[in-house]
């Protein structure tokens, strides 16, 4: 098994023939995901690739398509309408990669997508990849292989450093979700965790933090009160000096609030067994699994 | 992005709140001049990026136009938390019978614009929120429709008990919604608002911090921008499309990826080091931006070693080395530069490293233990 993303998802990518979307498509199909559209304004009845049809809107793709996910690849300016097309068109797991999109979008995004009843991930974020089955965004294809380790970060080279280094030790996962890296977002770490733990395959769990805000503490609360399994975590920032926004729109510790040495005691406080450096998620996780 | 206190004010005024507005000086003997035409009391302030002005000294009352020119003597060229006072605000001093603090701000925790109004003003809203909670107001706004008229009214009555105030505040409110969304703001406050002793509301102060994100669709916000209260570093890594913060280590960091980046602080840290910089090339990269990455790294003089760590997903690590060739080939660097890249493209990256006399390593910590010996000076 997996979570959000399996052999059944059949997907559309919105700015299928802009510079990424074009090459992260070509990527998500040789990794296996089924591609059934393509969305490009102007474009509908071309074809990318040859093989995957092209329309003008995402409604096209899901009624001659069958698309049930989606992927976005479109400019900041855009993205925000091209995310509630795609809730107004059905579509179920619609998944935001474009980095940039203003937070005031994303608040009124965010609800409208949540009342259509569908699910956000992203915006920012690298996407998911439930290894072995599908690929949805911009996780390299090579650097996991099935296994039983559940992982859910805010980062996306981050997530590739662990997950790889997991791999060298011989260790695979079930699913890696990126829930990205904005301060307003459609999935959270407590979804994925709640997901993780009704997923029989998944052993156990990484959570990759950072500084700002209050995600971590409140999933470190929710780890404890509803999770069987064990959870592993690692906060990136502890150097990060307050007040400054780490690349992240969302990684800016205020204040005093939001900073890493907080969020590992939380960690610690709630059972989870918190990582010093990347390297040591290996280690942690051979302990629990 | 953070502005002044006097651009602040401009945004409320253009939305039509009664700011009384003074001009801004960059000499005593303007500061004089304009205290000369207000007429009367005016308050000299400090206009820099940060809170505290009042507490360092950078905001003075001056009766006379002479005592004006003394204050902005005083306060030009002052450091307040370690950022120089380059302009003052000249505004007529008011008469106050009452201060109240207003503020909107993107909250992350409800997901949306909060309101936070309280009655007991002129203070610093966080500390209140910490000490008495109970003294703030807070109302969630559904950002796709705004600060609705009865929830303006809702928040003045929590302010004023006189009806002509309670209606001069839920319009002041509504207005500073809307220049909070026309300034793409994460962060809109007044504070104090106040009531004269004729029973008038106006703004006094004003802070506004924008969402960095709006930027590329409000020409008119981004023109706000003062260079001069940046680090000169981090405004050439902005025009070079490269996310850059200055730290006070000595090894220098190129990462792709902003949690990687965070997490290869860390480790430096971690074996004994202290990162330079946090420096994120982003996720399409090109050999330009490694070339200007280097270039504002090397600027710095502290810097004794450059550690490049790259995961290649978007990220092409041949880009990049072709990238460091080029730089090298520019401007011979002479500190030592530590590589590690794996992924997308890697033993083309490798090539291309090694035909420039470069080595390439491929596991992070062994990076980082490398770089934090050369900084040290262990490694020699």
């Amino acid at each position: 098994m997996s979570i959000l993303i399996d052999k059944s998802t059949r997907l559309v990518v919105q700015g299928i023939t802009g510079r990424d979307g074009s090459f992260h498509t070509r990527q998500m199909m040789e990794y296996g995901t089924s591609v059934v559209a393509g969305v490009t304004p102007g474009k509908g009845g071309q074809t990318f690739e040859g093989r995957v049809p092209i329309y003008n809107t995402v409604e096209k793709a899901v009624k001659e398509g069958g698309a049930n996910t989606s992927v976005i690849y479109v400019p900041p300016a855009f993205a925000a309408d091209a995310i509630m097309e795609a809730a107004d068109a059905g579509v179920q797991l619609i998944v935001c990669i474009t980095e940039g999109i203003p937070v005031l979008d994303m608040a009124r995004a965010r609800p409208y997508v949540l009342e259509k009843g569908a699910r956000l991930l992203g915006a920012n974020c690298p996407g998911l990849l439930s290894a072995g089955k599908s690929k949805v965004g911009i996780i390299p294809g090579h650097i996991t292989e099935p296994g039983p380790v559940g992982l859910v970060s805010k980062s996306g080279t981050l997530t590739y450093e662990v997950v790889f280094k997991l791999k060298a030790a011989g260790i695979g996962t079930t699913t890696c979700v990126g829930i990205g890296g904005d301060p307003i977002n459609g999935t959270s770490f407590i979804d994925c965790l709640a997901a993780f733990e009704a997923d029989p395959e998944t052993k156990a769990i990484v959570m990759l933090g950072e500084i700002g805000g209050t995600d971590e503490q409140e999933a470190a609360a929710y780890v404890k009160a509803n999770l069987s399994k064990k959870v592993v975590g690692f906060i990136a920032g502890q150097t990060a000096p307050p007040g400054r926004r780490m690349g992240h729109a969302g990684a800016i510790i205020s204040g005093s609030a939001g900073t890493a040495e907080e969020k590992i005691q939380a960690f610690r406080d709630n059972g989870i067994g918190v990582a010093q450096r990347p390297l040591d998620v290996v280690g942690l996780i051979r302990e629990v699994l | 992005m953070n502005i002044h206190e006097y651009q602040a004010k401009e945004l409320l005024v253009a939305q039509g709140i009664p700011v009384p507005m003074g001009e801004v000086a960059t000499t005593a003997e303007q500061a004089g001049d304009i205290a000369r035409r207000l007429g009367g009391a005016v308050v000299v302030k400090a206009q820099v990026h940060t809170g505290g002005r009042g507490k360092a000294g950078g905001v003075k009352l001056a009766k006379t136009p002479e005592e004006a020119r003394e204050k902005a003597q005083a306060i030009l060229g002052m450091q307040i938390k370690g950022l120089t006072v380059e302009k003052v605000l000249i505004a007529p001093a008011a008469d106050i019978a009452s201060e109240a603090y207003v503020g909107v701000i993107m909250d992350r925790a409800s997901k949306a614009p909060v309101f936070m109004v309280s009655a007991a003003g002129g203070i610093d809203i966080e500390e209140v929120a910490a000490t008495n909670p109970d003294a703030i107001r807070k109302l969630v706004v559904d950002p796709r429709y705004g600060l609705l008229p009865h929830q303006a009214y809702l928040l003045a009555t929590e302010l004023y008990q006189e009806p002509k105030q309670q209606r001069a505040a839920a319009k002041i409110l509504q207005q500073l919604y809307a220049a909070f969304v026309a300034a793409g703001a994460s962060l809109a406050e007044i504070n104090p608002l106040i009531t004269t002793p004729e029973g008038e509301v106006r703004a006094i102060d004003a802070k506004f911090n924008i969402d960095d994100n709006e930027l590329f669709r409000l020409p008119a916000i981004e023109a706000l921008r003062d260079p001069s209260s940046e680090e000169p570093a981090e405004v050439d890594a902005r025009e070079a499309g490269l996310t850059f913060i200055k730290l006070d280590g000595n090894v220098g960091c190129v990462v792709n990826g902003a949690g990687l980046a965070m997490a290869t602080m860390d480790l430096v840290k971690y074996y004994g080091g202290e990162p330079a910089n946090f420096l994120d090339i982003g996720g399409s990269s090109n050999p330009e931006k490694v070339v200007n990455a280097l270039r504002i790294i090397t600027s710095d003089p502290q810097v004794k070693v450059i550690l490049f760590n790259i995961f290649g997903g978007i990220t092409r690590t041949d880009d990049v080395a072709n990238g460091i060739v080029t730089a090298t080939r520019q401007s011979p660097i002479d500190v030592p530069i530590v590589i590690r890249l794996t992924g997308t493209n890697e033993e083309i990256a490798v090539k291309i490293l090694s035909e420039a006399g470069f080595s390439a390593m491929t596991d992070m910590d062994e990076a980082v233990k490398r770089a934090v010996e050369l900084a040290t000076g262990e490694g020699k």
